[in-house]
C-alpha cells in the first residue's frame, strides 16, 4: 500500500450545490428522456423474422430498449459519462477526488467516491426498496387472511408475490454488502478508499435504477411468474415481465461489479501488516461473498439476455418444440440462484462473528475454522443447485450426488456455529441490542439450517418441495439470518455511521417484538407446508384458515416491529441527535479508534497493523489449555 | 477472573443436553412421528413419513446441542453489571480437540444422512418424478398400471393407455396396485402433487416424467399444482380417489362410455405432446 | 425542532398516500360484475366472445368475453358473473371469433352441463371437432366445460372489435345449462390457445382476469 494516492482535500474543486449540475434530478430528467428516445427508436425496428407485436399490442423491443435508454440517460445525468469523455478528449487520468466534508444533504444526491457516503446512500436506497418489498409481503398476508380470492385481483396478487421475491432477493443481495462492506472494508484493512471508487458509485446507482424498473412493472400489467421466472411461463408474460428482465439484469451487473471491486480492494489495498491471518472476519466474509457475486451473477446476466432474445428476436432457447428446453432456464437460473442465497447469508455469518468477540469480551474462537467455514460454504454453493430440481423430471441419476453435496454444505455452516458457541464460552457476555440480534440470528439460522436438511433429503423433499415448508425454510435463513444480522450491524455501527446514539431501551423492545413475531410468523408455516399448501397460491383449503390467519396477524406485528425501528432511527437522527461516543462498545477494532463521525479521509496516516485482530481477553495460563494471545492492539 | 473459574461448565452442558435429548427425542418419534405428512396413502408416502421422522429425531440432538449450549452460556456467562468497568473474559482462541470432535461428529452425521437418503431413495423412488429414464424401477414395474397426467393451463386431465387411451377429467386409481405416472405438460411447467400418495413430479412440455407409487387403501387424494404456472395456479387443484379394484374396473368402463364423444377426437397416445401451436405470431 | 416534525410528518403522510394509491388504483383494480337475469326456470346469462375488445379498451387487440342482454346487445365488459346458489343457470354465448383449435382435444366434449350436452346454433351436441373450437367456457371447480365453435375463416361479415351486432355479423350461438352448488367464488377460463402473438398463444388475454378469465360468484 502506498500513500501516494491521497490528494490534498483543499485541492478538490468545490462542486456546485444547486439543482443544476450532475445530480439525481438531472439523472431523472435525462432518464425519462432516454426512455422515450430509445422507446421511439425501438419502434422503428422491423423485420420478417421479428415477432409480430401487432396482435399482442405490446412491443417488447421498444420496452426493453426503453429501459436500456432510460438507465443510460439516468447514469449520464448523474455524471457517469463525464470522466470517460474527459479522457477521450485527452485530459490526463485523475485520481477520484473525495467530497469535501461539506455540510448539508446535497452530497447524497450526487455521485460520490467517498465510500462512507456511498454506504449511506446504499443504506437509505435499499431501505426504501426493502420497505416496498415488505409492504408487498404485508399485502400478500392480507390476501391470505381468507381461503378465497377476496381483496386483490388474481393477476395483482401474483405480481405482488413476484415483486416481493424479486425485491428482496435482488435488492437485498446488496442489503448487507452495500452499506456495511462499502463502509467497513476500507476502514478495516486500512485503506482510504475502495479500489475502484467510481465503480463503487456506479453499483449503487445501477441498483436504484433497477428498483425503479421493477416497480414500473405495475404500469405494464405486472408479472405473474414469481422471482424465479420459470420459462416458458415468463415468455407468455405481458410487458410487465420486461421489467423483471431489466431489473435482474441491472442487479446482476451491479452485483458483479460490486463483487469485483470488493475483492480487488481486499486483495490489493491492505495496509502494511494487514496479513491474511489478521484480516477481520467480516472482511473474510465479504471476500467469500464477493467471489460468489463475481462468479455467479454473470450467469444470470447471460440467462436474462437469452430470455430477452426469446421475447424480442424470436429465438427459442427456452421453448420446447423449437429445440429449446424449459430445463435450460431452471439450470442456468439456479446455477446463479443457489450461490445467490449464500450471497445473502455469508455476510451475516461475518457480522455475527465480528460482533461476538466485542460483546463476549474474548478473542474470536477458532478464527481459521470460521474462515474455512465461510470459504467452504462459498465453494460448495456452486455444486448444489440441482437440489431445486429433485422432482423436475431432469435426469435423475445425479440425485444422490446432489443430496450429498447439499448436506455437505451443513459442515462449513456448522463451523460458524461452533465458532459462535466457542466465542461465547466463558466470556463476559454483555447483552446489548446488537448482541441480542446476534443471538437471535443463531436461534433462527439453526432452525433454517435444520429445516434445510429436510429439503436436501430426496424422499422428504418430495413432500416439502414447492410447499410453504420451503418458503418457511428460506425465510428462516434469510429473514431470520440475514435481516437479524443486518439489524445487529445497524445497531452496532449505526452510531458510528450517523454520529448519533440509538436508544438502547427502544432497541431492546424492537428486538423482542421482531424476534417473537418472526418466529410466530414463520414457525407455523412449516406446519402449513407439511399440511399440503403449495407456494404462491391465492386460495387454500379452508382447513388451513386458522393457521393462515395466525401467520398473517404475526406478520403484521413483524411489519410493525420493523416500522418501529424506522421510528427509532428517525428519533435518533432527526429528533434526539445525541452525539455518539467514539467507542461506545469498547471495541478494539480499528474503525472504533477513529473519531465519530469518521473524517473524510479516514486516516491521517495509513495505519500499520500488528498482532491479533481480536485482542480481547486476559491471558490464559498454559495449564488451562489456552494459547497465549498476541498483546498488540490493532493500531 | 474467569481464568480461575473451575466450575465444571462443560460437564453441566453435556448433562443438560443429555437430559433434553433423552426427553425430547422419544416425544418427537412417538408423538409427532405418526402425525407427520404425508400419511400412509401409499407405500411411498409411508416411506416419506419414515424419512421425515428419522430427520426430525436426528435434528433433536443437534438442535439441543446448540440451544442448550447457547442457553447455558447466556445464563452462566452473562455480565450482570453493565455499568461497571468493562472486563474481559479469558483469551481462549480455540481448542483443536473440540474442533476435531465437532468435525468428526458433523461429518459422520452428514455422511449418514446422505447414505440414508440415498438408500431410501433407491428402494422405491420415493414417489418423486424421475424423468423419462428412472433411476429406480420398483419390482414388477413392467406390469404397473400406467396413468398419464396431462397438465395444462390450468387443469389436470388423465389418460389410461391400458384402457384404450381414454382421457378423463379426474383421477381414480385401484388400491394395492403399482401405478406408473407419466407426467407431462401441454404448455408451461407445472408440478403434479398428489398429497396423500406422496407423489410430486414436475410436468414439463415435451418431457415424460415418470413417478411410481404403490397404492394401498381406498382414500381421497388432494391434487395440487406445485409450480407457479400462471394466473390460475392457485386454483389448479382437484380431488382424486383411490378405490377398490372392482370399483376402479367399473369406473373406468363407465368413463370409456361417458367420454366416448371426446375419445374419437383425441390424438394417439404418446409419451409427450409438443405444444402446438407455438404461437410466435408467425 | 418544529420544522423537523413537520418534515417527518409530511414524509410519513406522503408514503401513506402512495401506499393507498398503490392499493386502490392498482391492486384492487378488478373488472366489475354482472348479475344474471332471473327467469322462471333459473338464471339466464348472456355472453359474447369477440376477436378483439372494444377500440377504447386498454388492450384493443385482445380477445375477450363480454356480457350482453338477451338480444345480444347492451355490451358490458365484465367477467364476474353473479348467479344464485343451488339452481340452474342457462347460458347463451354468441361467439364472433374464428377457430383456433384446442391444444387438448379432450376438451372438445362438453362436461358438467345438464345432460352432458349443449346446443350449437340450435343443434344438440356432445362434442365438436376440436379444430373448429374458437373458445371454451369452463368452470373447472364445477366440472363444467363447453366448447364454442368458431365462425368459418372465410366468413364475409366477420366482426372486428366489440361490440358486434348479432344481426349483421357472423357468429355461432351456443347454449347450455348447468347447476350451481354452494355459495362461493369459482373461477372460469377459456382452454383454447387464443392469446395470439404470445408464446403458446396463452399469454395476455388468457392470463388476465377480465378478458378470457373471470369468476362465477355464487350467492
Amino acid at each position: 500500500m502506498t500513500a501516494v494516492a491521497t490528494p490534498s482535500p483543499t485541492a478538490t474543486p468545490r462542486q456546485r450545490n444547486g439543482l443544476i449540475g450532475f445530480n439525481l434530478l438531472t439523472g431523472i430528467v435525462l432518464g425519462v428522456a432516454g426512455w422515450w428516445i430509445a422507446y421511439l427508436l425501438g419502434g422503428l425496428i422491423h423485420g420478417a423474422s421479428i415477432k409480430a407485436f401487432s396482435e399482442t399490442g405490446q412491443n417488447d423491443i421498444q420496452i426493453l430498449l426503453g429501459y436500456a435508454g432510460g438507465v443510460l440517460g439516468f447514469l449520464a445525468g448523474l455524471g457517469f459519462a463525464n470522466y470517460p469523455i474527459r479522457r477521450v478528449l485527452g485530459h490526463p487520468p485523475e485520481i477520484p477526488t473525495h467530497e469535501i466534508d461539506e455540510p448539508g444533504l446535497a452530497k447524497y444526491f450526487r455521485i460520490s467516491t467517498d465510500h462512507k457516503i456511498i454506504s449511506k446512500q446504499y443504506f437509505v436506497g435499499i431501505a426504501i426498496f426493502f420497505f416496498v418489498g415488505g409492504l408487498n409481503a404485508m399485502l400478500i398476508r392480507t390476501e391470505l387472511l381468507s381461503p378465497t380470492t377476496h381483496v386483490f385481483g388474481a393477476n395483482q396478487y401474483l405480481t405482488i408475490v413476484g415483486m416481493h421475491g424479486a425485491m428482496m432477493l435482488g435488492m437485498m443481495t446488496s442489503g448487507m454488502i452495500g452499506p456495511f462492506a462499502n463502509y467497513l472494508v476500507p476502514l478495516m484493512i486500512g485503506s482510504r478508499r475502495m479500489a475502484f471508487p467510481r465503480i463503487e458509485a456506479l453499483t449503487f446507482w445501477l441498483l436504484m435504477a433497477a428498483g425503479v424498473v421493477l416497480v414500473s412493472t405495475i404500469f405494464f400489467g405486472g408479472f405473474q411468474t414469481g422471482w424465479t421466472g420459470y420459462e416458458p411461463l415468463s415468455d407468455q408474460g405481458t410487458a410487465g415481465y420486461d421489467a423483471y428482465l431489466g431489473f435482474f439484469t441491472l442487479v446482476s451487473i451491479s452485483m458483479s461489479l460490486l463483487g469485483l471491486n470488493l475483492a480487488a480492494t481486499i486483495v490489493t489495498m491492505r495496509a502494511p501488516g494487514m496479513t491474511w491471518s489478521r484480516l477481520p472476519i467480516f472482511v473474510w466474509s465479504v471476500l467469500a461473498t464477493s467471489m460468489l457475486m463475481v462468479l455467479a451473477a454473470p450467469m444470470l446476466t447471460a440467462t436474462l439476455l437469452m430470455g430477452a432474445m426469446d421475447r424480442t428476436a424470436d429465438t427459442g432457447f427456452f421453448l420446447p418444440g423449437v429445440g429449446g428446453s424449459a430445463f435450460l432456464w431452471e439450470n442456468l437460473f439456479w446455477v446463479f440462484g443457489h450461490p445467490e442465497v449464500y450471497v445473502l447469508a455469508i455476510p451475516g455469518f461475518g457480522i455475527v462473528l465480528e460482533l461476538l468477540p466485542v460483546f463476549a469480551r474474548k478473542p474470536l474462537w477458532g478464527y481459521r475454522l470460521a474462515v474455512a467455514g465461510m470459504m467452504g460454504v462459498a465453494l460448495f454453493s456452486f455444486f448444489v443447485w440441482q437440489h431445486h430440481l429433485f422432482v423436475s423430471g431432469i435426469n435423475a441419476d445425479l440425485r444422490p450426488f446432489y443430496m450429498l453435496s447439499t448436506e455437505i454444505i451443513s459442515l462449513p455452516t456448522g463451523f460458524t456455529f461452533l465458532c459462535v458457541l466457542g466465542t461465547l464460552w466463558r466470556g463476559r457476555i454483555r447483552m446489548t441490542v446488537p448482541m441480542l440480534f446476534c443471538l437471535g440470528w443463531a436461534f433462527n439460522f439453526l432452525f433454517g439450517g435444520i429445516s434445510g436438511v429436510f429439503n436436501s433429503d430426496v424422499p422428504s423433499d418430495v413432500t416439502t418441495h414447492g410447499s410453504f415448508f420451503v418458503m418457511a425454510h428460506f425465510h428462516y435463513t434469510i429473514m431470520g439470518g440475514l435481516v437479524f444480522s443486518l439489524f445487529a450491524a445497524i445497531y452496532y455501527w449505526g452510531p458510528k455511521m450517523t454520529g448519533y446514539q440509538f436508544n438502547e431501551r427502544l432497541g431492546k423492545i424492537q428486538f423482542w417484538a421482531m424476534f417473537i413475531s418472526f418466529n410466530s410468523t414463520f414457525g407455523p408455516l412449516f406446519a402449513v407446508g407439511f399440511l399440503g399448501m403449495p407456494r404462491r397460491v391465492v386460495t387454500y383449503p379452508s382447513g388451513l384458515t386458522g393457521l393462515n390467519v395466525w401467520v398473517s396477524i404475526s406478520a403484521f406485528v413483524l411489519g410493525l416491529s420493523l416500522l418501529f425501528f424506522l421510528w427509532i432511527l428517525v428519533k435518533a437522527v432527526v429528533f434526539d441527535r445525541i452525539p455518539a461516543e467514539d467507542n461506545p462498545w469498547h471495541s478494539k477494532s480499528i474503525e472504533w479508534q477513529l473519531p465519530t463521525p469518521i473524517p473524510a479521509y479516514d486516516f491521517n496516516t495509513i495505519p500499520t497493523f500488528s498482532g491479533d485482530p481480536y485482542p480481547y481477553g486476559e491471558p490464559v495460563p498454559a495449564a488451562m489449555g489456552g494459547e497465549m494471545p498476541a498483546t498488540a492492539g490493532a493500531m | 477472573m474467569n481464568t480461575a473459574d473451575h466450575t465444571p461448565h462443560f460437564r453441566r452442558v453435556a448433562l443438560l443436553w443429555l437430559i433434553a435429548t433423552a426427553i425430547l427425542t422419544p416425544i418427537v418419534i412417538f408423538v409427532f412421528g405418526p402425525g407427520l405428512p404425508p400419511g400412509n396413502g401409499s407405500a411411498q408416502a409411508a416411506g416419506q413419513v419414515t424419512d421425515n421422522t428419522v430427520l426430525l429425531a436426528l435434528s433433536v440432538p443437534v438442535a439441543m446441542a446448540v440451544l442448550v449450549t447457547l442457553g447455558y452460556e447466556i445464563w452462566a456467562f452473562r455480565e450482570r453489571d453493565l455499568t461497571g468497568p468493562v472486563l474481559d473474559g479469558p483469551a481462549i482462541t480455540g481448542n483443536s480437540s473440540v474442533q476435531m470432535w465437532w468435525l468428526i461428529i458433523t461429518t459422520s452425521l452428514v455422511l449418514f444422512l446422505a447414505g440414508f437418503g440415498s438408500v431410501r431413495l433407491l428402494e422405491d423412488g420415493s414417489g418423486g418424478g424421475q424423468g423419462p429414464s428412472p433411476l429406480v424401477n420398483p419390482a414388477g414395474y413392467k406390469h404397473a398400471l400406467q396413468v398419464q397426467v396431462l397438465a395444462q393451463q390450468w387443469n389436470f386431465t388423465y389418460r389410461y393407455p391400458g384402457y384404450g387411451g381414454v382421457e378423463t377429467p379426474m383421477l381414480e386409481l385401484p388400491a394395492n396396485t403399482l401405478v406408473e405416472f407419466h407426467v407431462t405438460s401441454l404448455d408451461v411447467v407445472h408440478s403434479f402433487w398428489a398429497y396423500q400418495l406422496g407423489v410430486k413430479a414436475d410436468a414439463n412440455p415435451g418431457v415424460d416424467n415418470i413417478a411410481y407409487v404403490n397404492t394401498t387403501h381406498p382414500t381421497l387424494i388432494n391434487i395440487h399444482c406445485a409450480e407457479l404456472c400462471g394466473v390460475w395456479h392457485g386454483y389448479m387443484f382437484q380431488t382424486g380417489k383411490v378405490v377398490s379394484k372392482a370399483d376402479f374396473a367399473s369406473w373406468i368402463q363407465g368413463a370409456q362410455k361417458t367420454y366416448a364423444p371426446a375419445a374419437k377426437n383425441l390424438t394417439p397416445y404418446s409419451k409427450t405432446y409438443f405444444p402446438s401451436p407455438l404461437g410466435r405470431g408467425a | 425542532m418544529a420544522r423537523r416534525t413537520v418534515l417527518t410528518l409530511s414524509a410519513t403522510l406522503l408514503v401513506i398516500a402512495a401506499i393507498a394509491a398503490y392499493v386502490f388504483l392498482y391492486l384492487t383494480n378488478v373488472p366489475g360484475s354482472a348479475t344474471a337475469a332471473q327467469t322462471a326456470n333459473g338464471a339466464q346469462l348472456n355472453l359474447a366472445t369477440v376477436p378483439a375488445a372494444a377500440t377504447n379498451d386498454p388492450h384493443p387487440t385482445w380477445v375477450s368475453y363480454y356480457v350482453t342482454n338477451g338480444q345480444g346487445t347492451g355490451w358490458q365488459h365484465d367477467t364476474t358473473f353473479v348467479v344464485p346458489a343451488h339452481s340452474l343457470v342457462h347460458v347463451t354465448i354468441r361467439q364472433y371469433d374464428s377457430s383456433s383449435g384446442l391444444r387438448n382435444p379432450f376438451i372438445s366434449q362438453a362436461t358438467g352441463t345438464v345432460g352432458g350436452t349443449f346446443t350449437l346454433d340450435g343443434k344438440t351436441m356432445q362434442a365438436i371437432n376440436p379444430d373448429l373450437a374458437s373458445h371454451v367456457f369452463a368452470i373447472p371447480q364445477l366440472g363444467v366445460s363447453v366448447p364454442l365453435a368458431g365462425i368459418p375463416d372465410n366468413a364475409k361479415n366477420a366482426c372486428g372489435n366489440a361490440p358486434c351486432d348479432p344481426s349483421t355479423t357472423a357468429h355461432t350461438t351456443t347454449t347450455f345449462t348447468f347447476r350451481t352448488g354452494a355459495k362461493g367464488l369459482y373461477r372460469w377460463q377459456c382452454f383454447v390457445p387464443c392469446g395470439a402473438g404470445y408464446v403458446l398463444d396463452f399469454g395476455g388475454p388468457m392470463q388476465t382476469v377480465g378478458y378470457m378469465d373471470g369468476f362465477l360468484k355464487v350467492v
